[in-house]
């Protein structure tokens, strides 16, 4: 016998914890169909055949955002078993919104009275026999955090299928009257068991909902929704609303026996007048930002990255595999592909995942601990005016070290459109993989002033706000927008299992990425460079097929002042595969077998090769500009790809950011060059065309449209 | 008509009507901000924009612009 339970539950109700205790280590994540939403599972504790299917956390059953849509089709056609309704008893209100929904669907129901041992600290008293006779389901309290309750809570659980679905929330009786007329036009036509729901839902006029009948019964039960409305004096969908709550408000009466929180001011409200005052609020948003940033970029994260990358890699493995592969006879061909091609390249970015970790544990906290809404409402006016959303901060602080987590921390975004707007620009600013190729260009052309790499970070705050503009504005690649209703929940404590657990399953999405698509690119990568087009091994770089792609590529960049030379083409292409290497790609193509990490011993052949004087240095920048702005490495691509949720769209993105660093790129040198008194090119006309084209992407209302014409296809507003 | 955004901070008000449509709408709805509930805006964030409001016994942080949407008496 299989059983099937579901999950169900607001944000912040506790519901994570909660699967976790509930399955253990026997957990799969995978995705929903069509969207990029976790699908967790896992076999319940101590059970036989018994899955757990975590719901997204919902706020109620409403066709809009995809964690709403996956969480009923789910129920209505999968039907679990039972559901677990987790319900977040300090906030009891709101959170039986959605229990009125989930009764509806007529699935056997348990609710999870969860936090009650908050709750009962605050005073509150609730009384569970009442309010499991007025929902008609089994109470059970539970604190996940604790894990008390779980065992009576699985075995409400088990019983539950055999118990079969509860009694259904019951409304006013005018709207009761409106509810058995529209029963009775659509029974036959929805599965028995839902009538109830789609009953409501069509009285709201659930669109997705009314999809499930004929048209000519969808007609007949407009006709019930326009005379309740004028009965009512109000509208559909605020009149079933208003009902729910109504119906909540007299169960909360009858079951709240004692509530002493009532006009007093909680410990989470003391805290939050000082993190979010009005003046302490931005200081106390930076210093937090900046703590973060000291410890997983400059201090500890760095310590664990270099062991990784200098002793584990370099000191270690690398040469262990090699000696290895040797002593075994290995082909040589073969042993280069997976000492220099694969061991070298995974490591690479292996290397980043101390620093990686540590970012995540420190930002797992902030989220559990109801940190990371308040950075969302300190923040949300100066990102919203550039089409991105408050949170959109944090990405781009986490981007400053890495991409790849950077990309990774986007999923905190509500909003579709702010989320994929700053998954494709969080790797602007520059991460410390880019570093490097700042403190060459520094010192090879700007006597290594520091105002290059602070002008970097400038130049990739800038890309980014004028990319949230240009970008929200292309509704193909971002989707309605979505409204900022937040909830700000009380500040608590988070629980150590849960930071650890999430730590590790965001750390091994990465693992998988690095040993798989990453690998794949970076064998790719020294394929090319290793061989020539005859598939014959070479010693020299330059005479490997990379090298004649680099050439036949360099025209390419002759605008941007690159001048004659291939290897700066070169360094860009291997910089695909992870930033770092462009310094020591020149090593190579200079004649540097191991250069050190900002490649010192040549800086005079770079700043030969950009030409002399400030043109020279002009070029330089502009390089350097490409560099930073255009794709990111493999890496942070997948993971753009996780986010994005298809590779056309990550194909876009990445096409838009190699255009912006170009044109970025062709500016700065064909406008600096002739203020620099540089002479006239040719290629200032094109550098002209394309700032006016930015501008125009930038002021005109709706670009796109006037652009994409006959080349865009632009789907409907929704 | 009166809205929430003409609501000032430490003030108290009662929802009369919801306007607007499609997602935002029922999102309001959905949290709460229903016909007859009583809204109390608490604090403004430290640039002006949102403002952090309270109803049903939790708080809810909104834009300007969203609560311009929220009739009041």
């Amino acid at each position: 016998m299989s059983i099937r339970i579901a999950l169900a539950g607001n944000p912040n109700c506790g519901k994570t914890t909660m699967f976790n205790r509930l399955t253990g280590s026997s957990q799969r994540v995978g995705n929903w169909p069509g969207v990029t939403i976790d699908r967790k599972e896992g076999r319940l504790k101590g059970q036989e055949g018994v899955t757990v299917v975590d719901l997204p956390g919902i706020y109620s059953l409403s066709p809009y955002s995809p964690e709403e849509v996956v969480s009923r089709d789910f129920l209505l056609n999968d039907r679990p078993d039972a559901v677990v309704n987790i319900v977040d008893a300090t906030n009891l209100e709101r959170n039986l919104y959605l229990t009125t929904q989930i009764l509806e669907v007529g699935i056997p129901t348990v609710i999870a009275l969860n936090m009650i041992d908050v709750i009962r600290k605050e005073g509150v008293e609730i009384d569970k026999a009442e309010l499991s006779k007025r929902l008609g389901c089994p109470v059970v309290e539970t604190s996940a955090l604790k894990g008390d309750g779980l065992e009576e809570l699985i075995k409400e659980v088990m019983a539950a299928p055999a118990r079969g679905a509860g009694s259904y929330p019951r409304y006013s009786d005018g709207l009761e009257a409106h509810i058995s007329k529209v029963s009775e036009l659509i029974k036959g036509h929805v599965p028995d068991e839902s009538v109830r729901w789609y009953a409501t839902k069509f009285l709201e006029r659930d669109s997705m909902a009314l999809e499930a009948v004929p048209a000519e019964v969808a007609e007949e039960v407009e006709k019930v929704a326009a005379a309740m409305e004028k009965e009512f004096d109000d509208e559909a969908d605020s009149i079933v609303a208003g009902a729910r709550y109504d119906h909540i408000g007299g169960i909360i009466s009858a079951a709240v026996k004692r509530d002493d929180r009532r006009g007093k001011e909680t410990t989470s409200d003391k805290i939050d007048k000082i993190v979010t005052n009005r003046w302490l609020g931005l200081p106390i948003f930076a210093a937090v930002m900046f703590t973060i940033y000291y410890i997983s970029i400059t201090t500890i994260g760095t310590l664990g990255s270099d062991w990784v990358n200098d002793t584990l890699f370099g000191e270690t493995l690398i040469p262990g595999v090699d000696e290895w592969l040797s002593s075994n006879d290995v082909n040589g061909v073969l042993s280069g592909l997976i000492v220099e091609g694969i061991v070298a390249g995974v490591g690479a970015v292996i290397g980043f995942l101390p620093q990686m970790l540590v970012l995540f544990i420190l930002l797992v906290i902030l989220e559990e601990c109801g940190y990371m809404a308040r950075v969302a409402f300190v923040m949300d006016r100066v990102f919203r005016r550039f089409g991105l959303s408050g949170k959109s901060f944090i990405p781009i602080l986490v981007g400053t070290g890495c991409g790849v987590p950077g990309i990774m921390a986007t999923r905190a975004i509500e909003g579709k459109k702010e989320r994929r707007i700053t998954a494709m620009t969080t790797t602007f600013i520059p991460c410390s993989a880019k570093l490097p190729i700042i403190a060459m260009i520094a010192g090879a052309l700007f006597f290594q002033s520091a105002w290059v790499a602070l002008s970097t970070y400038f130049l990739g705050i800038l890309c980014i706000l004028m990319s949230g503009v240009i970008l929200k504005k292309w509704h193909s690649m971002t989707g309605a927008p979505a409204p900022f209703i937040m909830e700000l929940p009380p500040y608590h404590a988070p629980g150590l299992f849960t930071v650890i657990r999430s730590t590790l399953e965001r750390g091994w999405a990465f693992c998988k990425k690095a040993g798989t698509f990453i690998m794949l690119a970076c064998a790719i990568v020294w394929f090319l460079s290793a061989f020539d087009w005859g598939l014959n091994m070479v010693d020299d770089i330059q005479n490997s097929m990379l090298s004649d792609i680099g050439m036949s590529l360099k025209w390419v960049f002759v605008p941007l002042g690159w001048g004659d030379d291939w290897e700066f083409t070169i360094g860009t292409i291997t910089g695909l595969v992870a930033k770092e290497n462009v310094v020591g790609t020149f090593g190579v193509l200079f004649g540097y077998a191991e250069p050190s990490e900002v490649g010192e011993e040549f800086w005079d052949i770079v700043a030969a090769r950009f030409g002399p004087g400030s043109l020279g240095q002009l070029a330089g920048y502009s390089f350097l500009a490409f560099n930073l702005i255009c794709a990111p490495c493999f890496a942070a691509i997948g993971a753009l790809r996780g986010e994005l949720g298809s590779w056309k769209d990550t194909g876009k993105a990445v096409l838009y950011q190699c255009a912006l660093a170009y044109v970025i790129a062709l500016i700065i040198f064909q406008f600096g060059s002739i203020l620099l008194g540089g002479g006239f090119q040719i290629w200032l006309l094109l550098a002209a065309a394309a700032l006016v084209g930015l501008v125009y992407l930038l002021a005109a209302k709706d670009p796109f449209k006037a652009i994409g014409r006959g080349l865009l296809r632009r789907p409907a507003d929704e | 008509m009166r809205t929430l955004r003409d609501v000032k901070v430490g003030e108290k008000a009662i929802v009369v009507k919801v306007k607007g449509e499609g997602h935002l709408r029922k999102r309001i709805m959905d949290m709460g901000i229903t016909k007859g509930c009583e809204v109390a805006v608490i604090k403004v964030a430290p640039l002006g924009d949102p403002v952090e409001i309270t109803l049903r016994g939790y708080d809810l942080s909104i834009r300007r612009q969203e609560a311009e949407s929220i009739e009041v008496e």
